[in-house]
């Protein structure tokens, strides 16, 4: 018990004293994280978006493989990822495996089904209640599709801050591609992990609270959102 | 090919507009009303119209001629099909049999550009008061603060221009649809139900509304349940029935003589199933 208020003490002053190794490995994490964020949001909202308004043969299918998806295990998506980017993989020659970019590409499609399934569910329901409107006003897809992404924006914040909240927290798939390298691959959960079994509980409790200060800004983030839109009545 | 598109447009300004070409990103020009084509539009034909959903036909062989002067009130119990058809000859629901043409032409985006609908539960966009008039304004290639302003005061919603949309009570909320529904610059106003459930006061703004854009030479079509409505704004009426136009004729015949027994129970106060 005293080890463990000892390994909180040490882990408040190693916060408050802006180690520079630990500075490395949030803003690494950070990096990371935004990234995959980034990039799911380009394929997730685009995807979404097509199955929320499109109709073709297969899109139930479609929607189940996206909510089946959102709870994708990282360790299998890191497995996959190394075995795409393992120098005798398909994608071997571009060397990307132990560098931030695998554990970028990893992240991304752990959370583009997250991001693709919750943007479905938003855009067409806002997309039912808005399509009478504009059918009647003859509008293009393409200009009632900008409409709605616009006036579903909140919502779809909320969204990229769940995927994002999700990316920062997973350690399965970033530990396989990224091979948890100091100062080069080592990110906020990977190092939690090493620092553990090592028995370093005080770099490892810091960074646990850094993770969770992230993880709590990022939801009150989100909520202060969705506070916001239903105060303009704009939810 | 080209000589019929070309002898169409000569004799009808929306083929025309129809076969226009598109100019800034295919859409300012494409769907701006340039002109008043209200008279291009009529006589509205409706032959033999069937529409059915869930197994049961809805409309059933509807016959109908409108033309384009006046007023037209549609009446008739729930269920009779007054907002199908409304849907159906502004082109947003297909037929299964039978012919809508506007002025010789079937319903199509171009038409539907010089209709405007008002719904009885206002679709509002997720905006303020004056960005849900701007946004029509802009579909339209008019993005003009004087034009929305003149709108919103015509409502009496110019003082709340900046509040949220859906913020507003039910009657500010019918009279912003209804400015929108304006800002189009329509040659035919459609209206399903636009004053159930609101007060006293509203229903007047928005009759006061619709008779000017009547007066301008608008034409109207109202669904309303209200036969003291009908009566102050109805040309002419529609009285609807099981899917069919039981009798159209007008308001005046409508009171003192109608010739269906639906309509006679309908005027006399009884229940109409």
């Amino acid at each position: 018990m005293q080890d463990f208020a000892e390994a909180f003490r040490l882990a408040f002053a190693l916060v408050l004293s802006g180690d520079a190794d630990l500075l490395e490995i949030i803003g690494l994490s950070l990096h990371v994280s935004f990234s995959a964020m980034f990039f799911s949001c380009v394929i997730g909202l685009a995807l979404g978006s097509f199955v929320a308004v499109a109709r073709f043969p297969g899109r139930s299918a479609v929607i189940v493989i996206f909510n089946t998806l959102m709870g994708l295990p990282p360790v299998v998506v890191g497995l996959l990822v190394y075995l795409a980017l393992s120098r005798a993989g398909p994608f071997g020659a571009l060397g990307l495996l132990y560098t931030p970019a695998a554990m970028i590409i990893a992240q991304t499609i752990l959370i583009t089904p997250i991001i693709a399934a919750l943007s479905r569910q938003i855009v067409e329901d806002l997309f039912n209640e808005y399509d009478e409107f504009f059918r009647s006003l003859a509008l293009p897809m393409w200009q009632a599709m900008g409409a709605v992404l616009w006036d579903a924006r909140y919502s779809l914040i909320t969204v990229a801050l769940a995927g994002f909240g999700r990316a920062v927290a997973e350690v399965g798939a970033v530990m396989i591609v990224g091979g948890n390298i100091d100062h080069l691959t080592r990110v906020m959960t990977t190092a939690i992990a090493l620092e553990t079994s090592k028995g370093d509980l005080a770099l490892a409790l810091a960074l646990g609270i850094v993770l969770l200060a992230i993880s709590m800004t990022v939801n009150a983030l989100a909520l202060s959102l969705r506070a916001s839109a239903a105060r303009q009545a704009y939810a | 090919m080209r000589d019929m598109t070309l002898s169409m447009a000569k004799d009808n300004p929306l083929a025309a507009t129809a076969s226009a070409p598109n100019t800034v990103g295919g859409h300012a020009s494409d769907t701006a009303p340039a002109q008043d084509l209200t008279g291009t539009l009529f006589p509205l034909k409706v032959k033999s119209l069937v529409f059915e959903a869930g197994g049961r036909r809805l409309i059933d062989g509807l016959d109908l001629t409108l033309q384009r002067t006046g007023t037209t009130m549609i009446m008739g119990p729930n269920g009779a099909g007054k907002s199908l058809l409304l849907r159906l000859i502004h082109g947003l629901l297909q037929p299964m049999a039978g012919m809508i043409e506007w002025g010789g032409q079937p319903p199509s985006d171009t038409l539907r550009r010089f209709q405007a609908l008002v719904t009885q539960k206002p679709v509002l966009l997720r905006r303020s008061v004056a960005e849900n008039i701007d946004f029509v304004l802009r579909t339209l290639g008019r993005t003009n603060a004087d034009e929305r302003d003149a709108l919103l005061g015509q409502v009496g919603l110019l003082e709340l221009r900046d509040q949220p949309a859906r913020k507003l009570s039910g009657g500010e909320q019918q009279r912003l649809s209804l400015a929108r529904a304006l800002a189009i610059n329509p040659s035919v106003l459609m209206l399903d139900e636009p004053t159930a459930s609101l007060d006293p006061a509203s229903v007047l703004v928005i009759e006061q509304l619709v008779n000017r854009a009547a007066s301008r030479g608008v034409k109207v079509i109202f669904i309303t349940h209200d036969l003291g409505q009908t009566r102050r704004l109805g040309g002419d009426v529609i009285f609807m029935h099981r899917g069919r136009v039981a009798e159209h004729t007008s308001v005046e015949n409508f009171f003192e003589a109608p010739k269906s027994q639906a309509v006679r129970d309908f005027v006399a106060g009884r229940i109409v199933l």
